[in-house]
């Protein structure tokens, strides 16, 4: 590849009002040299609006006026840094229960989760909550960021206390795995250098662990080969299958089946934006061209090599509902999956009557095409579907596909 | 499989063309905001190399304020004839002349671009329309989706966001309505310049240092010119300077700087401590919700 060799660590943050979560994001921007002279500026501006005399580092984060009036965060906010080993995009979402949703969001794209807990409160229904959502969602890597260690006296022993119960937790729901880090976003400690004044935590500050722990390494890449066409580029006779490679390999030569029509044919050419390849891997965008003249179009998958999708019109997923409307049994949806969008009914909701907006619950469709699904947990994204209100085109619901 | 990563330019690149690709598979009539900005340039190269060998299935659109930087005309033109496209105008002037704008007492005319647009593209009936806009850009930018659904007023509303989650981008909209999008997301200004370097994008020359004669207005230096400057009290001196964005010229201020070659301007913004709009932008300037109030009414 050409460019530069410095990869992307996309990651989000949660935690509960007052946890200090954008106190937190504030201070690895502020420490990580990320926040330039004007924006500092504008915040000790209006921090000293305020009264405030120190500067506020939430503000930095706090993006609309609704959210500065009432000092709340009500959205996703994107956030993008660098140091030299790595750069970052952080999906900053807020914690309050209704806005499950937003985590959701965040956490659909992220490689690593921080949920933040205070350490005065420990692990409580919101740390629970998003512990969860993390594993909903898979998310390959977990910190637990213990915040406000300054104000329980920098205690090894509460640290302890709350690591253990957030085991507990982390067992219960299946979560890979995590890692702890006790934090003072507002002092600073262990935030972007270690802690002198918690010499009996031996492991690595928060930015220190995010600019080395591993990217591109999960399911999706070790995935077999899915290349959802997005559209049809014709020059000419010829015709370019146009799409993102989203999970596994691609060679010239392969033997490829194009679904739902279950047809096959061979790759003669692969083309990455200008360049031609023997061999594409996700999440390169492509185009390849086919030995055989077949009817394919957006919304079909071509796969390849071992361990097919499964083709199927009844959807069984876990899903968190969105939308402030609820889902009943019964409801007609659209069901939009990789690129291909088809009809569906709600068939059952694991025994519930509805699901209400930030439920995380169990669904079954029926839809009115065959899907070609894969596992969430083997791939993310041919894995998920979103449910869409065919009214007026709201997001309803994500869906995290359970084959077995 | 072991170890392929992709290098963080090529990753932000397949991410803008994978979003190219889904307008162009979901919508009617999409069209490209192009303002001979480097941002909009970037997008237009990102569209050639989706759609390649043909041609792009976007025609692009230019919200021309009248006060237009010379070089950047002559750029717009050359792009659109070199690669057989087509312009669709929406002129600030016209509305002026005809008497449904007025000028500002400030004389910049970045505001009065939401009418224009919104209008152009009600009659055209475009239903998705590129912006260049970057969520490093601004704070109320860092919240809007890539895409994002506006009304027939193109107002944008940030409590009903849909939410977006993983790379499925929900474009359904009603007769009227249609989505903004912005393949430049998760750019930074720094990863636009660095890709225009690898791809040896050409820009217009007011990008690169250059001798103009400029005065000082808010502390930023200004292109003298008809549309208002200098004032009284003003002076105008000549100087080396680059742009660092490129907008209405009321109200687009220059930067000092020797950085005439790409790896130049590469340096100096890794090393600079104001960000693009802070340094270059007085309608940012004027309030902590500025952006976000313009954007509801329908702004880029």
């Amino acid at each position: 590849m050409t460019g530069t060799t410095i990869d992307t660590l996309r990651f989000a943050t949660a935690g509960s009002v007052d946890d200090g979560k954008s106190t937190l994001v504030g201070r690895l921007l502020h420490d990580s040299k990320s926040v330039l002279a004007d924006q500092l500026e504008a915040v000790e501006h209006a921090s000293r609006n305020r009264g405030q005399e120190a500067p506020d580092l939430a503000l930095l984060t706090d993006g609309l006026r609704a959210e500065r009036e009432q000092g709340i965060t009500i959205d996703v906010a994107y956030r993008y840094f660098a140091t030299p080993k790595r750069r970052f995009i952080l999906a900053d979402t807020p914690g309050h229960v209704q806005y499950t949703r937003n985590m959701v969001t965040g956490a659909s794209t992220a490689e690593l989760a921080i949920v933040l807990v205070d350490a005065r409160n420990g692990v409580v229904e919101q740390t629970r909550r998003h512990a969860a959502v993390a594993g909903l969602l898979r998310v390959p890597h977990v910190v637990l960021a213990v915040n406000k260690m300054d104000l329980v006296g920098y205690e090894e022993q509460v640290f302890e206390h709350i690591v253990e119960d957030f085991a507990g937790l982390a067992a219960e729901l299946k979560l890979p795995g995590f890692t702890p880090i006790p934090v003072s976003a507002l002092v600073g400690d262990n935030v972007v250098d270690r802690s002198a004044r918690m010499d009996w935590y031996a492991g690595p500050a928060l930015l220190e662990f995010l600019e080395n722990v591993p990217v591109g390494t999960g399911a999706d890449a070790e995935a077999p080969a899915r290349f959802p066409v997005q559209y049809v580029i014709r020059h000419g006779e010829v015709r370019y299958y146009a799409g993102q490679l989203v999970s596994g390999e691609l060679r010239v030569g392969d033997r490829v089946v194009v679904h739902p029509s279950g047809e096959t044919s061979e790759i003669t050419g692969i083309d990455a934006l200008g360049v031609p390849q023997e061999t594409a891997h996700a999440p390169q965008s492509i185009s390849v061209r086919l030995a055989d003249q077949r009817d394919i179009s957006r919304g079909d998958m071509i796969t390849a090599g071992t361990g097919s999708p499964m083709l199927t019109q009844d959807v069984r997923a876990a899903v968190c509902h969105l939308a402030d409307r609820p889902l009943r049994v019964g409801d007609r949806v659209l069901l939009r999956h990789t690129t291909r969008t088809v009809k569906a009914i709600v068939k059952d909701l694991g025994g519930a009557a509805e699901l209400t907006a930030n439920d995380l619950g169990r669904v079954t469709v029926r839809t009115a095409e065959p899907l070609a699904l894969d596992d969430y947990a083997v791939s993310r994204r041919t894995g998920a579907f979103i449910l869409i209100d065919p009214a007026d085109g709201a997001t309803l619901t994500a869906g995290m596909v359970e084959l077995s | 499989m072991s170890g392929f990563s992709l290098s963080h330019l090529d990753a932000l690149e397949s991410e803008a063309v994978h979003i190219f690709r889904e307008v162009a598979g979901e919508f009617e009539r999409p069209v490209i905001l192009f303002s001979g900005g480097k941002d909009s340039i970037v997008m237009l190269h990102l569209a050639l190399k989706a759609f390649a060998p043909a041609a792009i299935p976007f025609t692009l659109l230019h919200v021309d304020t009248g006060h237009n930087f010379p070089e950047v005309l002559d750029y717009r033109d050359r792009v659109v004839a070199a690669h057989g496209l087509r312009l669709h105008v929406a002129s600030v002037q016209d509305y002026i002349d005809r008497g449904v704008l007025r000028e500002r007492p400030d004389g910049t005319r970045n505001p009065l671009q939401t009418l224009p647009l919104t209008e152009k593209i009600q009659s055209e009936r475009f239903d998705a329309v590129f912006g260049g806009g970057r969520r490093d850009e601004e704070k109320a930018r860092a919240k809007e989706r890539v895409f994002s659904l506006r009304d027939e007023f193109s107002q944008w509303d940030p409590r009903r966001q849909r939410p977006e989650l993983w790379n499925l981008y929900n474009g359904r909209h009603a007769p009227g309505e249609h989505v903004r999008v912005f393949p430049l997301s998760n750019w930074t200004e720094l990863d636009v310049w660095q890709y225009i370097a690898r791809e040896r994008i050409e820009l217009p020359e007011i990008y690169y240092a250059h001798h103009r004669e400029v005065f000082q207005r808010g502390g930023m230096w200004l292109t003298a010119g008809e549309w208002g400057g200098p004032k009284d009290g003003e002076t105008v001196e000549k100087r080396r300077v680059r742009y660092r964005t490129v907008g209405d010229m009321s109200c687009t201020g220059a930067v000092d700087s020797d950085a005439d070659t790409i790896e130049k301007v590469i340096a100096e913004i890794a090393a600079s401590r104001l960000t693009e709009r802070g340094a270059t932008r007085a309608d940012d300037k004027l309030s902590e919700a500025a952006m976000e109030d313009r954007k509801r009414e329908g702004y880029f």
